[in-house]
């Protein structure tokens, strides 16, 4: 008979309760403070996400199961919240002008950006399909309502609906699978449900649940064949939603897979390596491709992230804690250059001028040093030249997958780098070489400025020192997998 | 006492429908009955195996998908809403601002 939760167990969910009190904080304040005092709520949000933080604090060590086996507190979660927390508040700053300037109300905003934050922070922890499942649709709807926050705009309605749908179906391909891995194992709980299929022969009904969980996380992070939604829903969705659906929703899905895979199913490796194996090299060319045609720079980041993706999945593949540690690593470095050249779009979006087109960057350099500074970075960060932190994350990516034996993986990695090394590069030569077009000049708000220094300096920061980060890295991925199943033997 | 393959059987069959009516359906609150289709039939399957297994675990979950399923339709509605009040129509085909 399981013991009962106990008083010890909240104190362990901490964060989360912090995090789930300060929205509520916000949507208060939303009702209290005068009408067009959006800027107050977005520092009362980034305050919520301090507290968050600083409560994060406590549990650098820890590595518990809460509630009997419902949520892990170790530090791979501790890694994902950072990063989600950071996000969030970075997403935060860019909102403030851009919520200003589209007229839309700002308290649901960023109550719903802290919703879609508690989710994702239980989705890292989860180590049970209740609590992931649970994480998982806090996330999503909370994403659902924000892409279509702009009313008025028929294409954030349509963004809206096209990424509900292709979530609620891919969500239901999901929930199959995980009850096959149910009825199966007769356990909801990863870490017993890895134990209960040790040792196992393969079942053709576990390939099934396997094939279809992997399609339900393929659609989240955007992995080609699943990926036809994420174009669509980036180009239409706001600028600043946009950015967070980029890092925030695939990270998480991410921390999921990971969950999943390595903690629940680790004795179907060869199976589901095959199976990533194939998703990885797909998502890399196609995402790579397809964004060469692109001239609305939202549509082309779409296809980028689509196919860093399939750059992930490559330390997915190798399976190994150094793959995983590599997967950490390119989440965050991630997070800051593909946030960071989101800001700069944000920047660009004036009263009369959406801002997000190729033309729109001609000659930015003249008009606005900074940004045009702050996005050459981010484009050579993402296409992975060496002072950078995108170069870092590609490097210990790729040389995990060499480690554990996929040379050729790794080899394809690095051509699809180099593809889109023209993409990226063309930014650059029309924000340098091109001649400024007429327009209202971009200006820089605090908010905005704050955000663009602060993704500047860590995409050099973490490309120019990467060791701490790298160890960091590896301790988290340490208590995830084989280490891990041993220690929750109850 | 209804046998458990019974209940996976009756979960596979409305799982299909779900699954091609989502994929033929071109209206999209169709599309939505179609994804609730889907998601009952995997609240079948979950109590058809915590039946059999004896475990609670698997109808808990399922209590989650209804609650979940729910909340999922009122926010589809309310985009759906959203949509048409500016342009008249519920198909997918008139989605075309952005490509699809």
């Amino acid at each position: 008979m399981p013991p009962g939760i106990t008083f010890g167990d909240f104190y362990n969910i901490l964060p989360e309760l912090v995090l789930t009190a300060g929205s509520l904080v916000v949507l208060i304040a939303d009702v209290l403070l005068p009408r067009r005092s959006g800027g107050w709520l977005a520092w009362i949000t980034l305050i919520v996400i301090g507290a968050t933080l600083a409560s994060l604090v406590p549990f650098r060590e820890t590595r518990v199961e809460v509630a009997n086996g419902l949520i892990a507190v170790d530090q791979f979660a501790l890694f994902f919240k950072v990063v989600f927390l950071g996000a969030a508040a970075l997403t935060v700053l860019m909102s403030v002008r851009y919520l200003e300037i589209e007229g839309a109300s700002p308290g649901e905003y960023y109550f719903l950006i802290l919703c879609a934050t508690l989710g994702m922070m239980i989705m890292a922890g989860g180590i049970d399909l209740i609590t992931i499942f649970i994480g998982l649709e806090t996330m999503a709807v909370s994403f659902y309502i924000l892409a279509g926050f702009i009313k008025p705009n028929q294409r954030s309605n349509e963004a809206a609906v096209k990424y509900f749908l292709l979530g609620a179906f891919s969500l239901g391909i999901l929930l199959y699978g995980m009850s096959l891995m149910y009825g199966l194992s007769g356990t909801t709980n990863l870490r017993v449900m890895a134990m209960t299929f040790a040792g196992q022969e393969s079942d053709p009904r576990l390939i099934l649940a396997v094939m279809l969980v992997a399609a339900g996380v393929g659609f989240k992070i955007a992995a080609v064949p699943f990926h036809m939604w994420a174009p669509d829903v980036y180009e239409g969705a706001p600028t600043p939603i946009t950015a967070f659906l980029s890092v925030g929703s695939t990270a998480a899905s991410f921390a999921m897979l990971l969950r999943i895979f390595l903690e629940g199913l680790p004795s179907m490796k060869p199976e589901w390596r095959v199976l990533f194996e194939g998703l990885a090299i797909v998502t890399m060319t196609v995402g790579n491709l397809a964004a060469l045609t692109q001239s609305n720079l939202k549509r082309m980041l779409a296809y980028s992230s689509i196919a860093h993706a399939g750059y992930v999945l490559i330390g997915v593949v190798a399976g190994t804690p150094r793959g995983v540690a590599a997967m950490l690593i390119y989440v965050l470095v991630y997070a800051f250059m593909q946030l960071g050249a989101f800001i700069v779009i944000v920047l660009m979006r004036r009263q009369d001028i959406v801002g997000d087109e190729l033309k729109d960057f001609s000659g930015l350099h003249v008009r606005h040093p900074f940004a045009a500074f702050a996005m050459l970075m981010f484009m050579l960060s993402l296409g992975g030249i060496p002072p950078t932190a995108g170069f870092m994350g590609k490097f210990w990516l790729f040389g995990a997958a060499i480690d554990a034996g996929y040379v050729w993986l790794a080899v394809i990695g690095v051509l699809n780098s180099a593809i889109s090394l023209y993409y990226y590069i063309r930014i650059v030569v029309f924000m340098y070489v091109k001649k400024e077009t007429a327009g209202s000049e971009p200006t820089m708000s605090p908010a905005l400025g704050i955000a663009l220094a602060v993704a500047v300096i860590a995409t050099i920061a973490l490309g120019v020192y990467p060791r701490l980060l790298f160890e960091l890295a590896e301790a988290s991925a340490r208590t995830l997998g084989a280490a891990a199943i041993t220690t929750a033997i109850r | 006492m209804v046998p458990v393959g019974a209940c996976l059987g009756l979960s596979a069959v409305l799982f299909g429908i779900g699954l091609i009516g989502f994929l033929s359906r071109r209206n999209i609150i169709l599309m939505l009955v179609s994804v609730e289709i889907m998601l009952n039939a995997v609240n079948v399957s979950l109590a058809g195996f915590s039946r059999q297994l004896q475990d609670q675990r698997g109808q808990v979950l399922a209590l989650f998908v209804i609650a979940v399923a729910a909340a999922e339709a009122a926010v589809g509605l309310g985009l759906v809403l959203a949509l048409s009040r500016n342009r008249p129509g519920v198909n997918v085909e008139d989605l075309t601002q952005l490509k699809w």
